[in-house]
């Protein structure tokens, strides 16, 4: 405990500078000839930021630094998520807390030479609001993140997640350390039932209740799993969290096992998420070493450990009783509840599976107390929940909001509107097994509860924002083709009964269906919610029922009069060509796989329907926008 | 286990059950019958199916947001349950109607056709339009063995196939591979069932609700055979089937029905009715010489004498050592099975007398059993490409063609097999049973080691449908220790024990099946009913009661064959033609 508290206090001095400059205002910008001691650059290490080269980025300015012999000044970090991937790779520098947007390799030398030994702040380089068209250099300023509340999220593009004292110095372990000295496991459970937090995996099951039901299980053996089978299309939160703040977890699962009596703890990840793995290996190699895992921790009688476990990838292993299955070596699918894990798990023994993102507020709540978490959030939904914030919409990234933020808050302020001032069309939350809200939703306060009762849920926390060019029938149709290529294939409704809604959805966009199918739509729909067998079964339905529900008049359209509105479905559109417009170039005709142009040159050309095959070919070759959609 | 009653209501009944019973199984006490598809569970053993995934038998339990699945879903204090509210039965036909779209409409051609359990609830449920069909069929796959025939098109993923193949038998031969639409039951790798592990005991057969898995049909084969004047064709019948056949026609499960069994076969044209209870005696005479012989120079000291001995009458038994335990092959008994000394000695000691020349004469046998087929296809059991056994079909065939041939069973008199090849003591008879074989030897080793009378020949204590059964004999003071496995996942435990050296048996008989014989893969389906396996098992052992003779032994025509024909037990002739060899068929 006191090498921990000696630890704590060398990173902290270490921290210290970024600590300062996250709560001063930003002030003039810093650099060696203004007479700043010490900086640090602090480079995104992420998934997305790395996929543009930001490794290359912190290569260039290391190598900078050494050519200009600052490297005693100045320190190059890499560190996790920041969460503004629109506008990655980002470079932040310290203490002057300028947030470098898009930067690109060949940036590095102008960084170092400009900024960090001039002092100057490269204008180009800094983010700018797209309502003013100012630029902004701290983030903290930033709409993107000021109305963001940073829990789970609390240190990542914060610390270096490969390094353990950078954790420690941000009170790391001192949690873990606080429950095995001075609390039993009961007080542990009920700090955690207290702090009102809710299972962060889509359910939101209460945590504190979970950990209690497994506790109270009499077993030899009894496991913790973490849930990092992160599987919604476009959600990267869990990867995040696990990328940036690795150790996070790995204290949190500690604490878990000591309130439930387990000493062996499991995370079962994709393997397809490579750098969260090496993240994770690294912490539980340092955890290991530092004694913060392994036996006797403390110097107390809980030993516990964590190993990794590499799902394959299948959507429905992170329903935990068939993620347990493929832990198991067995077929990844679910089996009736009950028996929960609580009772029989892995290997038939007491298990407690939590998400990444609710592990991630373990320690956050031990260290500030359950009050300051239950006073976050609304009346049945506590703290705060991460999204990742896609679509059409200006500012994509991982957001954290507190529970109760609206979604009018996320999407206009946070979110930054419509791309392209388009008009906002709807908002699908809760991935595949989520549904589409709409503007009526507008100033709902999200919730587990109030997003349920709209038809959708919380899910992981993918939300994706739609606008007027999307079509709602074609939107469920993605979400259902994802949920049928996802089925495990062991229930009768979710195995046959989506492959049929599916189909029918099919008839309807390619212009073939009836008012009949929507009525089969909705009873086949409700149906399969009642009788599928796991929760991606019984939630599979949601978005065809809530685009059913209110786009109604869409899908009216699509099969009374064979149109979508928001021209997306191929075989109900035609194309025409504008003879005012057109000039006769030949362009157009030229391009047509189809041979179904035809025109003398210098005339106007016009389309012959039958041979169109609508592959739109011909529209964006025109150069005078003859041709349009109708 | 906490065993306070639970007390619930069923539409409008109250009933008081104890705790961890099934909804289903409440219901059914009062007999209210929720209809079933991928549920099968055989009381008594360890056949239990219920992955909850058909959700045919869902119902509405008040306070519970979806419906429940009645078949896996426990009975709770003051649970209120509706097993057939207006939603309940909305969504049981939308689910049937979605099995159905998925199924092919070959109803008319399925050899399960009128023994369905999907076609059952379809005319159940008054399917008359199938409003989800016309949609894409999921792709599967056919294969044709020489025993089992899968059309996996077919296929509800019922998964009762895979329980047994898998946690019964333990042989683990089909899984569930590929996911969503496509998923399928097959050996890993979609690889054929021929290159499995499969051991053709026929038991996802026997479990399959609908034409996905069923036997390969010999019928017609059988009919043209019968047709042909240059052949003579001779048939012997397995002691399990006289005591189910009579359930295809109506008989009461467990009723006996040998005289018009044999009459039929008679009818059906075969020119003699043998028995193979005949060739159970002659099996115990060299199984139970070749125990002793073992046993006696093991108590000697003979280093060389492995024990404990393991029968070798069941030829799905056989084919799982061969693939799981190919380090044991030494200590089966070398004794061919019942069917295979029957052909052996039909072809040579019976064609001879009859002067009939090998390629003349077809053997048939009726089975209740799968592997069987497979059996008599094995290159070891031909001379010169001619099988001792022609081939082999299940009691189910056999009653197909009877009443495809217009016969009467039921107006038929009883009549009795020919000699010498029909005649039987009771010890052959309760082969059909687990237990059985080893009773038998029981019966003359007895006698052989003591050379004393055996006054009763009964031996309780190997009877029962217990999993695995151990008992000690005295023999004249020599305390014979004794097992007994049915079910191949039971045989597994055993087997296990004998590797890691822990063996405490002289003698173990196995059989595939739950329940030996009676409860074959070829027999009439029990839908999952086990009275109607109890009830063969009685059946079983009323007909060797009312045998004259009970000891293999003291069967005249087998002395006789002795005498002219083979010799002595384990002799030269007999080592030739009633004995055989395993192989080592493990895959890696």
């Amino acid at each position: 405990m006191q090498d921990l508290e000696k630890v704590k206090k060398s990173a902290q001095s270490l921290l210290c500078l970024r600590e300062e400059s996250d709560k001063e205002a930003a002030k003039e910008s810093c650099g060696l000839a203004l007479g700043t001691q010490h900086l640090q650059i602090l480079t995104c290490g992420g998934t997305g930021c790395k996929a543009s080269n930001s490794r290359a980025i912190a290569e260039n300015l290391n190598k900078c630094i050494q050519e200009n012999g600052i490297a005693d000044k100045v320190e190059v970090i890499t560190t996790g998520c920041f969460g503004f991937c629109e506008k990655g790779p980002i470079v932040k520098i310290i203490p002057d807390n300028t947030f470098y947007t898009q930067v690109k390799p060949e940036d590095a030398e102008e960084i170092v030479k400009e900024h960090i030994i001039g002092g100057k702040r490269i204008e180009r380089l800094l983010f700018v609001d797209p309502k003013n068209g100012a630029k902004v250099s701290d983030s903290k300023h930033m709409d993107f993140y000021r109305k963001q509340k940073r829990i789970a999220l609390r240190n990542c593009g914060f610390i270096n997640p490969e390094n353990i004292e950078e954790y420690i110095g941000r009170n790391g372990y001192m949690s873990l350390a606080e429950c095995l000295l001075n609390k039993t496991p009961e007080e542990v459970i009920d700090i955690v039932k207290r702090s009102g937090l809710r299972g962060r995996g889509g359910g939101g099951f209460p945590t504190g209740k979970k950990w209690e039901l497994t506790h109270k299980q009499q077993a030899d053996v009894k496991y913790v799993v973490c849930n990092a089978d992160e599987g919604d299309p476009g959600a990267f939160m869990d990867r995040s969290i696990m990328e940036g703040d690795p150790n996070s977890i790995v204290e949190a699962m500690a604490i878990c096992g000591y309130a439930i009596g387990a000493c062996h703890g499991l995370i079962y990840i994709r393997a397809e998420y490579p750098l969260a793995i090496h993240r994770l290996q690294v912490a539980i190699k340092q955890a290991n070493e530092w004694g913060l895992l392994g036996n006797n921790i403390f110097g107390t009688d809980f030993n516990f450990d964590i190993t990794l476990r590499y799902g394959a990838g299948a959507f429905v292993c992170g329903e935990e009783t068939a993620l347990i299955h493929s832990m198991e070596g067995k077929r990844g699918e679910p089996t009736l509840k009950p028996p929960f894990p609580a009772e029989s798990g892995y290997k038939g023994k007491p298990t407690n599976v939590n998400n990444v993102e609710t592990f991630a507020n373990i320690p956050a709540i031990f260290e500030n107390g359950p009050k300051w978490f239950a006073s976050i959030g609304t009346e049945r939904s506590k703290g705060t929940k991460v999204f990742a914030l896609a679509g059409k919409i200006n500012n994509v990234g991982l957001i954290e909001v507190p529970m109760g933020t609206t979604l009018r808050e996320v999407i206009y302020e946070i979110g930054g509107g419509i791309k392209g001032g388009k008009k906002f069309k709807a908002v699908q939350t809760g991935g595949p097994s989520g549904g589409c809200l709409t503007e009526k939703h507008l100033d709902l306060p999200i919730d587990y509860d109030n997003l349920l009762a709209a038809g959708s849920m919380m899910g992981s926390g993918g939300m994706i924002v739609m606008d007027e060019d999307d079509c709602m029938v074609s939107v469920a149709r993605f979400y259902l083709d994802f949920t049928v290529g996802e089925s495990c294939g062991k229930c009768v409704p979710c195995r046959i009964g989506n492959k049929r809604l599916l189909e029918i959805l099919n008839k309807i966009t390619e212009g073939r269906g009836t008012e009949e199918d929507l009525e089969k739509l909705e009873t086949l729909g409700k149906v399969i919610k009642d009788t599928a067998l796991c929760g991606l079964g019984q939630t599979s339905p949601n978005p065809v029922l809530s685009t059913l529900d209110n786009f109604h008049d869409e899908y009216l359209e699509h099969v009374r009069d064979k149109t979508c509105r928001a021209k997306q479905c191929k075989s109900m559109l035609s194309y025409y060509i504008n003879p005012d417009i057109c000039v006769g170039c030949h362009l157009c005709a030229k391009n047509c796989p189809a041979d179904a142009i035809s025109g003398i040159p210098r005339k106007p050309h016009t389309i012959i329907p039958d041979k169109c095959i609508k592959c739109g070919m011909c529209m964006s070759r025109c150069k005078f926008k003859a041709i349009t959609i109708c | 286990m906490n065993q306070k009653p639970i007390t619930l209501q069923i539409d409008n009944h109250s009933i008081t059950v104890p705790d961890g019973t099934t909804i289903l199984d409440a219901a059914t006490e009062i007999g209210i019958s929720i209809p079933t598809l991928c549920h099968i569970k055989l009381k008594g053993t360890c056949v239990d199916n219920h992955p909850a995934s058909c959700r045919l038998c869902v119902v509405e339990v008040d306070g519970r947001r979806n419906l429940a699945p009645s078949c896996s879903t426990k009975c709770t204090d003051g649970m209120v349950v509706h097993t057939s509210s207006l939603r309940v039965m909305r969504a049981r036909r939308i689910v049937l109607e979605l099995i159905l779209s998925d199924h092919p409409n070959e109803c008319l051609t399925c050899p399960k056709s009128g023994n369905c359990e999907l076609q059952n609830l379809a005319i159940r449920f008054k399917i008359h339009e199938t409003p989800f069909a016309g949609g894409e069929l999921s792709q599967r796959k056919k294969e044709v063995t020489t025993s089992i025939v899968r059309n996996m098109d077919k296929c509800v993923f019922c998964r009762r196939c895979e329980t047994m193949c898998n946690d019964v038998q333990t042989v683990g031969a089909i899984g569930a591979i590929k996911r969503g639409f496509n998923t399928t039951i097959a050996p890993a790798f979609d690889k054929k069932l021929s290159e499995s592990e499969c051991t053709y005991c026929g038991q996802c057969v026997a479990v399959c609700p609908v034409g996905a898995l069923t036997e390969h049909d010999n019928t017609n084969r059988l009919l043209e055979d019968l047709c042909n004047p240059d052949k003579t064709v001779i048939v012997q019948t397995a002691p399990a089937v006289r005591v189910a056949l009579g359930e295809e026609f109506g008989y009461p499960a467990g009723t006996i029905v040998t005289g018009k069994m044999v009459s039929a076969l008679r009818e059906l044209g075969f020119k003699y009715v043998f028995d193979t209870d005949f060739a159970a005696d002659l099996t115990i005479m060299e199984e139970g010489s070749e125990l002793l012989d073992r046993l006696t120079r093991f108590l000697d000291g003979d280093k060389t004498v492995c024990l404990p001995i393991l029968t070798s009458c069941c030829p799905a038994w056989v084919n799982f050592f061969e693939h799981q335990f190919p380090d044991l092959l030494d200590i089966p008994s070398t004794a061919r099975s019942p069917q295979q000394m029957f052909g052996s000695i039909a072809k040579t000691y019976w064609a001879e007398k009859m002067n009939i020349p090998r390629e003349k004469l077809i053997v048939v046998s009726i089975m209740p059993c799968l592997a069987k087929k497979y059996e008599c296809d094995r290159d070891e059991f031909k001379v010169n490409g001619n099988p001792d056994v022609d081939y082999s079909i299940t009691t189910r065939e056999l009653a197909a063609l009877i009443k495809r041939a217009n016969i009467g069973f039921r107006l038929l008199p009883n009549s009795d097999f020919d000699v010498p090849l029909g005649e039987s003591t009771g010890a052959g008879a309760i082969f059909g049973a687990t237990g059985g074989v080893m009773e038998a030897a029981l019966r003359s080793a007895y006698e052989w080691y003591t050379g004393k009378t055996l006054e009763n020949v009964n031996f309780e204590s190997v009877r029962g449908l217990e999993g695995i059964r151990r008992t000690t004999i005295d023999l004249n003071g020599f305390q014979l220790k004794v097992g007994i496995a049915h079910g191949l996942g039971n045989a597994r435990h055993l087997l296990n024990e004998i590797r890691k050296g822990n063996n405490e048996y002289h003698v173990i008989e196995i059989m595939a099946c739950p329940g030996g014989c009676i409860g074959g893969g070829g027999q009439p389906l029990h839908h999952g009913n086990s009275e109607i396996l109890y009830a063969r098992q009685r059946a079983i052992y009323a007909e060797d009661a009312q045998k004259p003779l009970r000891k293999s032994h003291d069967n005249p025509y087998i002395q006789k064959l002795y005498e002219e024909f083979l010799g002595k037990p384990l002799g030269e002739k007999a080592h030739l033609l009633l004995h055989t060899h395993y192989f080592n068929k493990s895959i890696d």
